[in-house]
């Protein structure tokens, strides 16, 4: 479904990406862990076309999306849950819900806002009340159901877990295994490396710009050097 | 005495509501680019020149408004696109130096396509004065007023109800965000430029009839706006209403009662005082942005 070949990005001079291979297929949870600045964020921003891409070919069910504007990818089914949230704090909960569904067509939000919610109960309590209002977790919530509100072909998580509290992590981490279960492809991206590795079927590792090891999930999760590198064992 | 006041509130108000639709542009646009567009001023009068020489070449007036309108919404969009888009990325600063540039050619342009010549156009509905508890009122002035009610109306309606206007709050909020919402945000920008221009215009169009109108009317008229924006918190709605409002009754307070050779003094009396000692303005959230 994603086929990222020799990947390159910048920052201006500053090389972030240096040469990534990765590919996505229909259906699977891939995770890719990695230490802070290793270019996780950077990585999910130019396959969502807010960075641009230097070199290399993103490629998207057969189709060259490299250069391809960010709107566009949108429609196509590439959705994105950005690091830290990003909701529209003056916004209500549910405006930040309808514009995750911008790109669909008007008549469906209703019933997509209905499955959102009732994937998110906390959500539909708080419909009119500003973003910014809410607490971490919630916000995590929103920002994942207004990605949902895209119908989403692709699902890039960006640290999903980040600065929330070892039970909504848990939480947040069962809504990641229900929408597996619901066969929605979803590419994740976590320092908690472990529990990232733990839901997905496979794992790639990404140190510096480069990817160092790949493996199925488990696999990576028993590996000496994830281990030691990742896991903290 | 009590007529007097009235009569200098109406005045004000009439000329408030025109700051208001100024200022609106304003806030629009920056809060779509941060920008602070001193070319706002050139639409307005574009809008006013180009309803008169459309008028003058035989086109009704209600034929020749809509097209001036246009015109003026299509320079804003030509602006957006061709001057403030290739420069994306630079500072606010240079932006808004871009915008200084557009305006004085923009001028140029008019005294090319024109002339240097004063202009009237004729008023919508006559210009028979209606009496109101002792004080006066133009026909032109309930123009004023009907037509900015409306557009407030419209706009209130358009950025809280419609999903293009929350995609361009959205915008203003968070751009990362909204592209990953699958918003266009150059489309956005685009929007916002059309919009504010045609705005302008709108004004430049309805007090034409009142202060006539010329090729340099937007240099103060953008500045007065630009006053009761940062009176009103740059880049709020209401704050631009409120404030081009409270401008225009206090200039006209200050004309009457003091002295009408202060009268453009208010503006800048005003911008200095909000600045010094509030300058995220009334209705301002952030604080200003040091340029």
């Amino acid at each position: 479904m994603l086929e990222v070949g020799t990947l390159t990005s910048h920052y201006g001079r500053i090389q972030a990406l240096k040469g990534l291979d990765l590919t996505v297929r229909e259906g699977e949870l891939v995770a890719l862990v990695g230490a802070n600045g290793a270019g996780k964020t950077t990585l999910l921003r130019t396959l969502s076309g807010v960075q641009p891409a230097s070199g290399g070919s993103i490629v998207f069910d057969g189709a060259d999306i490299t250069h391809e504007r960010a709107d566009r990818r949108v429609k196509r089914g590439i959705v994105q849950v950005p690091e830290g949230r990003q909701v529209f704090g003056p916004l209500s909960v549910e405006d930040n819900l309808r514009l995750g569904g911008y790109t669909r067509p008007r008549d469906e939000g209703d019933a997509e806002l209905e499955r959102v919610y009732s994937m998110f109960p906390a959500l539909k309590e708080r419909r009119r009340q500003a973003a910014g209002t809410l607490s971490g977790g919630q916000q995590q919530m929103l920002a994942m159901g207004r990605a949902l509100m895209a119908r989403p072909r692709l699902l890039l998580l960006d640290e999903p877990s980040m600065g929330l509290a070892p039970r909504l992590v848990e939480e947040i981490y069962a809504k990641v295994r229900a929408l597996k279960q619901a066969r929605t492809t979803i590419f994740l991206v976590d320092q908690n490396a472990r529990a990232a590795l733990s839901v997905a079927d496979r794992g790639y590792v990404l140190e510096t710009g480069r990817i160092v090891l790949a493996g199925a999930g488990r696999e990576l999760l028993g590996n000496e050097q994830v281990k030691a590198a990742y896991l903290g064992l | 005495m009590l007529a007097q006041l009235l009569q200098f509130l109406l005045a004000g108000l009439t000329v408030g509501a025109i700051y208001a639709l100024v200022a609106l542009g304003f806030a629009i646009i920056h809060n779509a680019s941060h920008v602070i567009n001193f070319a706002q001023g050139e639409f307005v009068m574009i809008g006013g020149m180009a309803t008169v020489s459309l008028a003058n070449s035989g086109l009704p007036l209600p034929l020749a408004i809509p097209i001036a309108v246009l015109a003026a919404a299509a320079v804003g969009v030509v602006l957006e696109k061709f001057a403030v888009e290739p420069a994306r990325g630079a500072s606010v600063v240079t932006l808004i130096i871009i915008t200084i540039g557009a305006s004085i050619l923009l001028r140029g342009l008019a005294t090319l396509v024109w002339d240097k010549k004063l202009h009237a156009l004729p008023p919508f509905s006559g210009d028979q004065p209606i009496e109101l508890a002792g004080a006066t009122i133009l026909p032109q002035s309930l123009w004023v007023l009907g037509v900015t009610l409306g557009i407030v109306l419209l706009l209130g309606w358009f950025f809280g109800r419609t999903l293009t206007g929350k995609a361009m709050l959205a915008t203003a909020h968070n751009p990362l965000a909204a592209q990953l919402c699958g918003v266009n945000v150059r489309f956005v920008l685009m929007l916002s430029f059309g919009l504010s221009a045609a705005l302008g215009a709108i004004a430049g169009i309805l007090i034409a009839p009142i202060t006539l109108t010329s090729w340099d009317v937007g240099v103060m008229l953008g500045l007065k706006g630009f006053a009761a924006a940062i009176l009103g918190g740059l880049g709020s709605g209401t704050g631009a209403v409120v404030g081009g409002i409270l401008l225009g009754i206090a200039e006209s307070l200050g004309a009457g009662y003091i002295s009408s050779a202060y009268k453009d003094a208010m503006a800048f009396v005003i911008i200095l005082a909000v600045l010094f000692f509030m300058p995220s303005g009334l209705f301002g959230s952030k604080s200003a942005e040091r340029v």
